[in-house]
């Protein structure tokens, strides 16, 4: 069963990077750009897994929290850029948004996928976790995946942003970005983000961080034109 | 002398304004009003939102809000806090996890009362009114409109009690890491218990088995098995639907009896005539005095 998952998910992989190499021309204009940091960002501490040897011991030096990510050239991640107005709600696609528990952890740390779309919750630890997200306008459900169990398949009707967390190990945070549109991104290291395939029009364009709060800037785009965009977000050293 | 009698006369005055222009205030507050008549069915019961409004405004605001959303003037010295009835998230279900629960599971709760949390039971209320105010309390979140109450998580009839099935329950406990909060013993002293809250952000904690045979949703066999099956929704106790078939539902129920020792059960009594049993449950008795726990060895 579980080596039928792996197969569907390595599946899902392929045909999502051959659209993204061999997919069509994008038909409108492209949003992209940069987040940064300015100010000094708070240290982030090693996380205590001792509670939980199975976790502990797969790593040398302990993992440090996720709760501010930087990269090169004062780069933040872990941040949604996304197209928060201006565009039509879109169908939800019909692969799986897939977030896995790893060494206690979330990967990803930030999960974005849209309005009814699948995501696929999988435990690949030697321990038991309980996935417990927490939003305000979703429905809030709790719960218990042993190890070796099959993925948990859910879904949310709401557009939200919220707090993931594990109680059984409380340094597992992460977070779910419910989105109306297609029209996202997620940071990595380098902090660059693109929102293609946009038609000519008024966009209001929302970047979301964890810790940082959220920007917004409206940008206007007319014919196949790509536009610059950069958020900037005050790090606090505490 | 005529001074003071006018100054105690006028301290009296105030004492008496004070307290209506407090209440003056609340009233400022637009309490929420059941647009259509909601009704609720229990036992052949019809509960109507309108009688419960004004059962809600005399006997829960305080409480639970003038808007139902767990703020009224008591909350801040309650914990766990007054349950939030705009979010629609509830404890004590027969539903699954994160849906709502049924009529009957509300009037059950308001009929129970939470035990080691500050809502007390309703039994003196009749049973007309207590499916009043099920009905009213639907009327805070658009929820009750937009979905149905869950399907019921099925409980098959209990299977009749052996060493076999406390045997694979103490098992499970280990497997299914209940003990992580719960504790080996089942005293909600568990490693992970010190760190918990619930979806408020306000530290709550595990069951303790050792202190008592009640439950916050009920004191049965099945009342347990719908515990853990269901999930207490908006705390850290989550559904293990997914992951205990039945069966193994049933073997867990057995062998958690066991951990309330100073409650009487036939399932403690069968564990006490094991040798292991009962050095377990004598040395748990006695606390700390047991040394060869094969549980923790």
């Amino acid at each position: 069963m579980q080596k039928k998952h792996i197969f569907i998910s390595g599946l899902a992989l392929l045909a999502a990077s051959a659209a993204a190499v061999a997919g069509p021309k994008p038909a409108g204009g492209t949003i992209s750009g940069k987040v940064t940091y300015e100010g000094t960002p708070a240290k982030m501490k090693p996380i205590d897994m001792s509670k939980e040897p199975s976790c502990a011991k797969m790593y040398t030096t302990p993992p440090l929290a996720e709760t501010v990510v930087t990269g090169t050239g004062n780069s933040l991640e872990n941040v949604v850029v996304y197209v928060s107005a201006g565009a039509p709600d879109d169908a939800a696609p019909s692969t799986a948004a897939v977030f896995t528990q790893k060494g206690c952890r979330y990967i990803p740390h930030v999960l974005a996928f849209q309005v009814n779309q699948e995501i696929k919750i999988a435990n690949e630890d030697q321990t038991s976790h309980n996935i417990h997200p927490l939003p305000k306008l979703n429905r809030e459900w709790n719960k218990s995946q042993p190890p070796g169990t099959p993925p948990i398949t859910e879904k949310y009707d709401k557009n939200e942003i919220f707090a993931v967390k594990c109680n059984v190990h409380p340094w597992m945070h992460g977070n779910f970005a419910v989105l109306k549109n297609s029209h996202y991104a997620l940071t990595g290291d380098g902090g660059a983000f693109s929102l293609a395939n946009l038609p000519p029009g008024k966009y209001t364009i929302t970047a979301w961080h964890e810790s940082y709060g959220e920007q917004t800037q409206d940008v206007t785009i007319s014919g196949s034109e790509t536009k610059t965009v950069n958020f900037v977000f005050k790090a606090k050293p505490y | 002398m005529l001074n003071i009698k006018v100054a105690k006369i006028c301290l009296n005055v105030a004492a008496l304004i004070l307290p209506l222009a407090i209440s003056a205030q609340q009233a400022d507050q637009p309490p929420a009003k059941p647009s259509p008549d909601i009704a609720s069915h229990v036992d052949g019961l019809t509960g109507h939102s309108a009688a419960g409004a004004d059962l809600y405004y005399r006997y829960c605001w305080g409480c639970h809000g003038a808007r139902g959303n767990g703020d009224g003037e008591n909350a801040p010295w309650v914990t766990p806090q007054p349950r939030n009835f705009v979010s629609a998230t509830f404890k004590c279900r027969s539903t699954p996890t994160g849906t709502l629960p049924l009529d009957s599971d509300l009037y059950d709760s308001i009929t129970r009362g939470f035990i080691t949390t500050n809502m007390p039971g309703w039994g003196t209320l009749t049973t007309q009114n207590r499916a009043d105010l099920v009905a009213f309390i639907k009327t805070f979140s658009a929820r009750w409109i937009t979905d149905k109450p869950g399907e019921p998580i099925p409980v098959p009839a209990e299977p009749a009690l052996t060493l076999d099935s406390l045997k694979h329950g103490q098992a499970l406990y280990q497997k299914l890491e209940c003990w992580k909060c719960h504790g080996q013993e089942g005293r909600g002293d568990g490693p992970s218990a010190s760190t918990l809250t619930d979806s408020n952000d306000q530290p709550i904690r595990p069951y303790n088995f050792y202190t008592g045979y009640r439950f916050k949703c009920g004191t049965t066999n099945s009342d347990l098995y719908k515990i853990f099956m269901t999930g207490v929704d908006g705390t850290p106790m989550p559904s293990f639907a997914d992951v205990v078939k039945p069966e193994e539902a049933w073997d867990l129920v057995h062998y958690l009896r066991t951990l309330q020792i100073w409650h009487k059960s036939p399932e403690l009594a069968l564990w006490e005539s094991t040798p292991e049993g009962a050095a377990i449950v004598k040395a748990e008795r006695v606390r700390n005095t047991y040394t060869g726990n094969p549980i923790h060895p």
